[in-house]
């Protein structure tokens, strides 16, 4: 008998490559690579597609890190939510150092390698980025207010602020808002599922809307945030990332928000366990398609502009 | 003739060592891509070179 044969994958608990890589935040990433990707390729003047392949990966790397420091730093409370126990530092394949180190350089690398390869304005806000989701999110805000995600979701808005510096060296109007469509979408994104995984924020004691101020409460503030999105993602169509094929997209996107947020509102708990969140659950699927096909209308048009088709005629 | 039994343990170990050296050799190639974009282009050109650095 081998010395090997006597241990178990349970008593092992040594990681593989994967539970590293899942550190990283794959789902995360993949909206970060997905928004970057757009803010970037509708920049006016365009980059050099090797640099420009690079650059997302760093971008995407950075944000994978900053997801790393989270789940180092909420190691306590993944164990409590069952939706992230089976995480890779509660289920004891990756150790909080690990998570911690693993964090810590892939930031440095990211940061560096933006700047080297692009240029030092979107190196500066990707670290910006990192520095908001890690210390203003997750150390700070997350345990201390039910505005958490409000705040806390401009994290998730700079990439495609990022894309866009990456070509231009710089900031405007259209990354701004770009960023704020994503800013405004996070709360009513995330509320909605919080008002169907209602007992695991509680038992975990993230003051979540829904646990310190009511369901009530926060159905409220669903549709309020939706009405703004509303007018924001609407109005963008008018602007320079804009165009006939936006304008349609968000109309038709934001009339079914809108619907699904009144309906969210108007339903009691009553109404709402009866069905088991049947209309919360769609609202947030439909939250997934609406960024999706928001980002993707912006990238049809900056696509069709070399043909004539893009964006407004002037 | 082996001596040692194969575990999944030294599987995963083995998948580890695979993916590190994956990402370096990626790692590798995009440094050199990379490098050799910006001279093809002129970017460390004197006129040039303030804009990247």
């Amino acid at each position: 008998m081998s010395d090997a044969s006597i241990n178990t994958r349970a008593d092992t608990q040594e990681a593989g490559f994967g539970d590293y890589f899942a550190l990283l935040k794959p789902r995360v990433m993949s909206l970060v690579v997905f928004t970057a990707a757009v803010g970037l390729l509708a920049a006016p003047g365009g980059e050099h597609p090797f640099v420009a392949f690079s650059a997302i990966l760093f971008i995407a790397v950075g944000g994978g890190a900053s997801g790393a420091l989270n789940m180092w730093w909420d190691a306590d409370i993944d164990r409590v939510m069952k939706r992230t126990q089976g995480r890779p530092i509660p289920s004891g394949k990756v150790t909080p150092d690990e998570a911690l180190a693993i964090g810590v350089a892939l930031s440095g690398f990211a940061v560096v390698m933006l700047g080297l390869a692009a240029n030092w304005v979107a190196a500066g806000l990707l670290a910006f980025t990192i520095f908001f989701y890690v210390v203003i999110y997750t150390m700070w805000l997350k345990r201390w207010t039910p505005q958490n995600i409000v705040i806390g979701g401009a994290a998730g808005a700079f990439p495609p602020m990022i894309g866009w510096a990456v070509v231009t060296g710089g900031i405007s109007v259209e990354s701004v808002l770009m960023f704020t469509l994503i800013f405004m979408w996070t709360p009513p994104h995330f509320w909605a599922l919080c008002l169907f995984m209602k007992s695991d924020y509680k038992d975990a004691g993230v003051p979540m809307l829904h646990v310190t101020h009511g369901r009530r409460a926060t159905r409220t503030h669903i549709l309020v945030y939706t009405i703004l999105l509303a007018i924001i993602a609407v109005g963008m169509a008018f602007t320079g990332v804009g165009g006939p094929i936006y304008l349609v997209t968000a109309v038709v996107l934001n009339t079914l928000f809108l619907a699904g947020a009144v309906a969210i509102w108007r339903r009691d708990e009553a109404q709402a366990e009866a069905d088991k969140y049947k209309r919360e659950k769609a609202f947030f699927g439909l939250s997934l398609l609406y960024l999706f096909l928001h980002f993707g209308a912006i990238l049809a048009e900056a696509a069709l502009q070399p043909y004539g088709f893009g964006g407004w005629p002037v | 003739m082996s001596f040692r039994e194969e575990h999944e343990l030294h599987r995963r170990r083995f998948g580890r060592n695979l993916g590190v050296a994956l990402v370096l050799v990626s790692f590798i190639v995009i440094v050199f891509g990379l490098t050799v974009v910006k001279v093809t282009r002129g970017d460390y050109e004197p006129a040039n070179a303030v804009r990247t650095n």
